[in-house]
């Protein structure tokens, strides 16, 4: 059985992003990059689906600039097989991305297409419900349990008020929730392992997907920022303030 | 213009979020039909055409829909949508499985997480977590898109006079099934939707502690929620984890304790309407986004909240 596994290059998680002065965009020169934090839980999600005896080869797949390669590489080193960097220097939409990943799967013919709900620069929750409307297979979104079994996959789903398990006929989708599993480390010797593993380059034209944006960004500003507070003495005056001034209890 | 509102409910009754999203749609344009797709929901369409606003709702009433499995129902909305020059969903976990799924099949770029109309094809959205509100212009000749729902009044549930018509076209892709459902039973309100939240943090020092705000949640009918530090050190599950990573959160009252502020907390809370801080750090980043901020220990402030409320 074959993992496709999606992985995107982002901002950390650990930084703070900020517009740029002109508000054209956001500040991104010389931030610290990483893995999308939901991609690498798809990511571990695969080596485990292969230390399982379910999976037998896992392709990583990114789509970005060259450094995306680190990401990819990333993905080696945590146990996938062989990695394909879809090369593009602009920002893809979720359905170009969408598109590329679509053109991989009619490549590679996988069981299991894992990624992450979403990536925490664009937020969007899109890409995997993209994909499963262009390939045709069925979605197990915001994943937190995954079995496979019998040409089937029993995927627990978080819901708002709880969970959810669908049963989905393979080859399927399906994205990660931060309760799937715990991401592992990768070893030094598996970063260094991961240096001789295959990797494949492509763009998005050779392809055959058009990338051209459906969507213009006018500007971007910071939230509306929070007024200075006040600070209470006791917890008499707190519970005064919240009841007589704030009106929330 | 004519807008196309995909209803959320569980076959019996419509959801209160729906009504925030009529008020978004309403804001685009005034002719809104909304589509309830369900399983033996006819009550629900009575339900939805009484919503001030609704001019007409379609009622897609079949097996296949009764789970609101993203397979079938992205096809039947794709097949509505050329229709409507907007199609609109909550952004809750149902409206996120399935939009993007319809928006695919009809080749349309959709907008996630809306939280103002600019104009008919103009929107605000927060990316990086909230921490960056971009106004993004769409050009696609339907605009699918996701509705924040925290950001949008809920339109009057009474009063409407909507027509009801069925809609019969029925998509089985039979490549999903829906296999089981385990609705948390709390007592407590949940934690996305829940009018005040109390956060526990490191501070707490053992999962032995949260059983304090537990029992101050109850008295406010408040959900419990924690920070990243709280659930790594394993005091709590991480589905209670608010923040970039977890869960975003605006209830009307958030009181972090023993909450430091990292910018990772903050990223799921600051658009909280009062937000309260208990920390006996007085430089804890949390202050400086709290409206009121105590100092103090919560070992004692919190048994005292108990006894006075």
């Amino acid at each position: 059985m074959k993992v496709l596994v999606a992985v995107k290059r982002v901002v950390d998680y650990n930084v703070k992003v900020r517009p740029k002065a002109d508000g054209s965009g956001v500040e991104l020169n010389n931030l610290k990059m990483s893995i999308n934090p939901f991609c690498e839980i798809a990511v571990e999600e695969a080596v485990r689906l292969k230390e399982n005896g379910i999976a037998t080869e896992i392709v990583a797949v990114s789509i970005g600039p060259q450094q995306a390669q680190e990401q990819v590489r990333a993905s080696l080193a945590l146990g996938a097989d062989k990695g394909i960097l879809i090369k593009t220097e602009q920002g893809l939409e979720p359905l170009a991305v969408a598109k590329c990943l679509k053109a991989i799967c009619d490549q590679e013919n996988p069981d299991i297409v894992l990624m992450g709900k979403q990536s925490i620069d664009g937020d969007n929750n899109q890409t995997g419900q993209m994909l499963g409307a262009l390939t045709g297979y069925p979605q197990g979104t915001f994943a937190s349990e995954l079995k496979v079994d019998g040409g089937k996959a029993s995927v627990t789903r978080e819901i708002d008020g709880g969970l959810q398990t669908v049963s989905l006929t393979l080859p399927a989708i399906v994205t990660t929730d931060l309760r799937l599993n715990e991401p592992r480390y990768a070893s030094l010797p598996n970063i260094m392992k991961a240096k001789k593993k295959p990797m494949e380059e492509t763009t998005p034209e050779a392809l055959g997907v058009d990338t051209a944006p459906r969507v213009t960004l006018l500007k971007v500003e910071p939230p509306a920022e929070r007024t200075a507070g006040m600070k209470v003495a006791s917890v008499d005056e707190l519970l005064d303030k919240l009841k007589n001034e704030a009106k929330v209890i | 213009m004519s807008i196309l509102v995909i209803a959320e409910h569980d076959n019996s009754h419509l959801k209160a979020v729906t009504l925030n999203t009529i008020t978004a749609a309403l804001t685009i344009d005034s002719d809104i039909t909304l589509l309830v797709a369900g399983a033996n929901c006819s009550g629900v369409g009575s339900e939805a055409a009484a919503i001030q606003g609704v001019g007409k709702v379609l009622v897609a009433d079949n097996e296949a829909y009764g789970y609101r499995l993203a397979e079938n129902l992205a096809p039947l909305i794709a097949e509505l949508a050329p229709g409507y020059s907007h199609v609109l969903a909550p952004a809750t976990t149902t409206g996120k499985n399935i939009l993007p799924r319809a928006a695919a099949l009809l080749d349309v770029q959709p907008i996630s997480d809306v939280i103002a109309v600019e104009g008919a094809d103009t929107f605000k959205r927060p990316i990086y977590a909230g921490n960056v509100i971009a106004t993004v212009k769409s050009s696609d000749a339907i605009k699918l898109m996701t509705v924040r729902t925290t950001a949008f009044d809920a339109a009057p549930a009474e009063g409407g006079s909507g027509s009801i018509e069925s809609f019969d076209s029925v998509y089985n892709q039979g490549n999903s099934a829906f296999d089981g459902e385990e609705l948390a039973a709390s007592e407590r309100p949940e934690l996305t939707s829940a009018k005040i939240v109390i956060s526990g943090g490191r501070g707490l020092a053992s999962s032995e502690n949260f059983k304090m705000l537990e029992r101050l949640a109850d008295k406010l009918g408040a959900a419990i929620g924690a920070s990243r530090a709280a659930v790594d050190a394993g005091f709590v599950s991480n589905d209670m984890q608010v923040g970039q990573t977890g869960k975003i959160v605006a209830p009307d009252l958030y009181i972090a304790v023993g909450i430091s502020g990292a910018i990772q907390h903050l990223a799921g809370m600051k658009d909280s309407k009062i937000i309260v801080a208990i920390n006996k750090d007085e430089e804890a980043p949390i202050f400086q986004v709290a409206d009121y901020g105590l100092v103090a220990d919560l070992f004692d402030v919190i048994p005292e909240m108990e006894e006075k409320l």
